[in-house]
């Protein structure tokens, strides 16, 4: 770089009408840009195998009972599996969210079972309880600056240890809590919002869900606070670059606490359904699934080191994740291949996803 | 300095005999700089010149030891940065503040989205976001087709011209932009040059940190000079020439050294930096 010659010293008469090097980005690449491709593609090339493989008699996979039954896990999987990516484009994790959703229906039942509180209140307590976790997560990561993944861990260990062995020591030694009044007060009205189902007919006794319906809000609301409000322009840049987004004045600490918060509330409503549809909760539940919220995420094009995904896409992700559940069912596996089935999922996902993030910074091509 | 006079009689920002200690360090000295409304005051200096402790000085970053901080002729002492900011005084850092990942409208607005609706419906105003920064990038000369386009496929030039143009946009009257240059080829360099007259053209007060006279002789109106902490210097446009300024800023006799040293070495390549650097140590005399 000779710096001999002076540059120009003038500005140019009229300000460039247009940049030559800009070249006209088509629709399709448009689209290919988008997040959440790659985890529909996905998503349809899932259904149609197992539509494929489906050895029930009758092809239920394809009736209303194979749909009913995938859509529940999906939903049971994707109400925290949206937050989860959201907080992952917002650039942490949250390992805590999966025995969380165990810890509040114990709550629940601690509350309605055992002390007799009217459900509602006791759904009030157990969002209340929820929030502050997800508080402490949140405001532990920023304070300490110590990773989300450690910190969310030790907060997974407590929940899981604490919840134990609290059920143990509360409930005279049986992990399982039952609640035996005939009528709780609230319980019935409360079931019917959360742990219902919807749809029934002649081919569908048991209709669909009402987690389904549940799901579907929570997807509705990620997307638009992701795309459509402030907080999801910060989301993304405290994911994307902190230092950068601290010096344009976007408040990174409120931003990830809110974000913690959110998760551990989406966390607290899985439980609340679960015990509704019950009226029962069992310890240890919920164990594990927060690695499902996290493939569900990655799966949907949330890229792992944040800044970058779709609500949506992470809904698609628990499609998936519903789907390889009950598909191995319907096609007479084993359940156990499911995980197999899921990791060669989220490996390819990763890799389709790469391609699509690389070509979203490579946007002229 | 009379507090009546118009834009160009008070400074719109000026540091009078600052000095700053890091402990035994003397990273400033006696320094006195100012820059007026619709001028480019370009601050000098190779490294370890102090550029950096000035620009966190005049940025709030730092309070000075000594001397004064003068914003619109009134003594100022500012709380931090974001006070400085939220006086008028924005400064582009070489970092830029911008998120590569997201689009070039949403890095705009970063922190200061404009919105509609109250309440659970309050939502950013999306048309209206990429409309303005359409036309603030424009104005810099630059068309952004796509907003959705991300930042991080848009060139370094074009980059610093969007941090330029946010903070403009958002109220800036005095405008520091430190090495905006420093990391650019030759004709992004030029468009960058380019940006700071349209700025300068819109009435802005604009602080131009660099080591390239090259870069701060074409669009500046009034030089400083920094060496090694102290102020080698203070000139108007019309009493400097880019050569002079190069020789002031290595030294004349230095860079005389240097070439003989350089011309002992037996690479050939290395012969003719030594010329020309022997040349421009002659030039001003």
């Amino acid at each position: 770089m000779s710096a001999t010659s002076p540059p120009i010293a003038t500005p140019p008469t009229a300000p460039a009408a247009q940049d030559e090097r800009l070249v006209p980005i088509s629709r399709i690449t448009r689209t290919l840009r988008r997040p959440e491709l790659g985890s529909l593609l996905a998503a349809l090339f899932v259904f149609v195998m197992f539509a494929i493989t489906d050895s029930s008699s009758n092809h239920l996979w394809l009736k209303q009972t194979g749909i009913a039954a995938w859509t529940q896990q999906a939903a049971f999987f994707g109400i925290v599996a949206v937050p989860v990516g959201l907080l992952m484009i917002g650039g942490e994790f949250d390992l805590s969210a999966g025995v969380m959703t165990g810890v509040t229906a114990i709550v629940m039942a601690l509350l309605v079972g055992k002390w007799h509180v009217n459900t509602w209140i006791a759904v009030l307590i157990t969002l209340a309880f929820a929030g502050a976790i997800g508080v402490i997560n949140g405001y532990i990561v920023v304070a300490t600056k110590l990773p989300s993944f450690i910190v969310t861990l030790a907060t997974f260990f407590v929940l899981r240890g604490a919840s134990t062995g609290g059920v143990l020591l509360l409930n005279s030694g049986s992990t399982q809590i039952t609640v035996t009044q005939a009528h709780p007060p609230g319980l019935s009205s409360a079931k019917s919002i959360f742990g219902s189902s919807f749809f029934s007919s002649g081919s569908l006794p048991s209709g669909y869900s009402t987690a389904i319906l549940w799901f579907i809000a929570v997807t509705i609301v990620g997307t638009w606070v992701l795309s459509r409000t402030r907080f999801g322009n910060w989301i993304f840049a405290v994911g994307g670059d902190q230092n950068a987004a601290r010096n344009t004045g976007v408040p990174v600490h409120r931003t990830k606490i809110l974000l913690f918060v959110a998760t551990a509330l989406a966390a607290a409503l899985v439980g609340i359904i679960s015990f509704t549809q019950a009226s029962s909760a069992v310890s240890e539940q919920g164990v594990g699934y927060e690695f499902f919220y996290i493939i569900a995420a990655v799966v949907g094009g949330c890229l792992l080191t944040g800044g970058y995904g779709s609500a949506i896409g992470a809904a698609l992700g628990a499609c998936i994740i519903g789907m390889a559940f009950e598909g191995v069912i319907y096609a007479g596996w084993d359940s156990s291949w499911d995980f197999a089935f899921l990791g060669v999922i989220l490996f390819l996902a990763v890799v389709v996803n790469t391609l699509i993030y690389r070509r979203a910074l490579r946007a002229r091509r | 300095m009379e507090k009546t006079a118009s834009a160009n009689g008070t400074p719109a920002l000026e540091v009078r005999s600052v000095s700053k200690y890091f402990g035994s360090v003397n990273a400033l000295d006696d320094i006195s700089v100012s820059v007026h409304a619709g001028q480019v005051t370009c601050v000098l200096g190779d490294n370890g010149a102090g550029k950096s402790t000035l620009i966190k000085i005049l940025s709030g970053v730092h309070v000075p030891d000594k001397g004064e901080v003068l914003f619109e002729g009134d003594p100022v002492s500012f709380a931090g940065p974001r006070d400085a900011r939220a006086r008028g005084i924005a400064t582009v850092f070489q970092d830029l503040a911008t998120v590569p990942l997201m689009s070039v409208w949403r890095n705009f607005f970063l922190g200061n989205e404009p919105t509609r609706g109250r309440g659970p419906v309050q939502r950013m105003d999306i048309k209206g976001a990429q409309k303005i920064m359409r036309d603030e990038m424009a104005k810099m000369g630059i068309d952004v087709r796509d907003p959705d386009q991300t930042v991080g496929t848009l060139s370094g030039g074009e980059r610093q011209a969007m941090a330029i143009a946010r903070a403009v946009y958002f109220g800036a009257k005095v405008l520091i932009l430190d090495e905006p240059t420093s990391a650019l080829g030759v004709r992004q360099s030029g468009i960058v040059l380019k940006y700071i007259i349209q700025a300068r053209e819109m009435g802005r007060a604009v602080i131009f940190i660099t080591h390239n006279p090259h870069h701060a002789y074409p669009v500046g109106d009034r030089f400083v000079l920094l060496k090694r902490g102290r102020m080698l210097g203070s000139y108007l446009k019309s009493e400097t020439s880019i050569a002079e300024l190069t020789s002031l800023m290595a030294g004349g006799a230095e860079l005389e050294e240097l070439s003989h040293e350089l011309q002992r070495g037996v690479d050939p390549s290395l012969k003719e930096v030594a010329k020309e650097l022997a040349a421009e140590a002659k030039t001003p005399a």
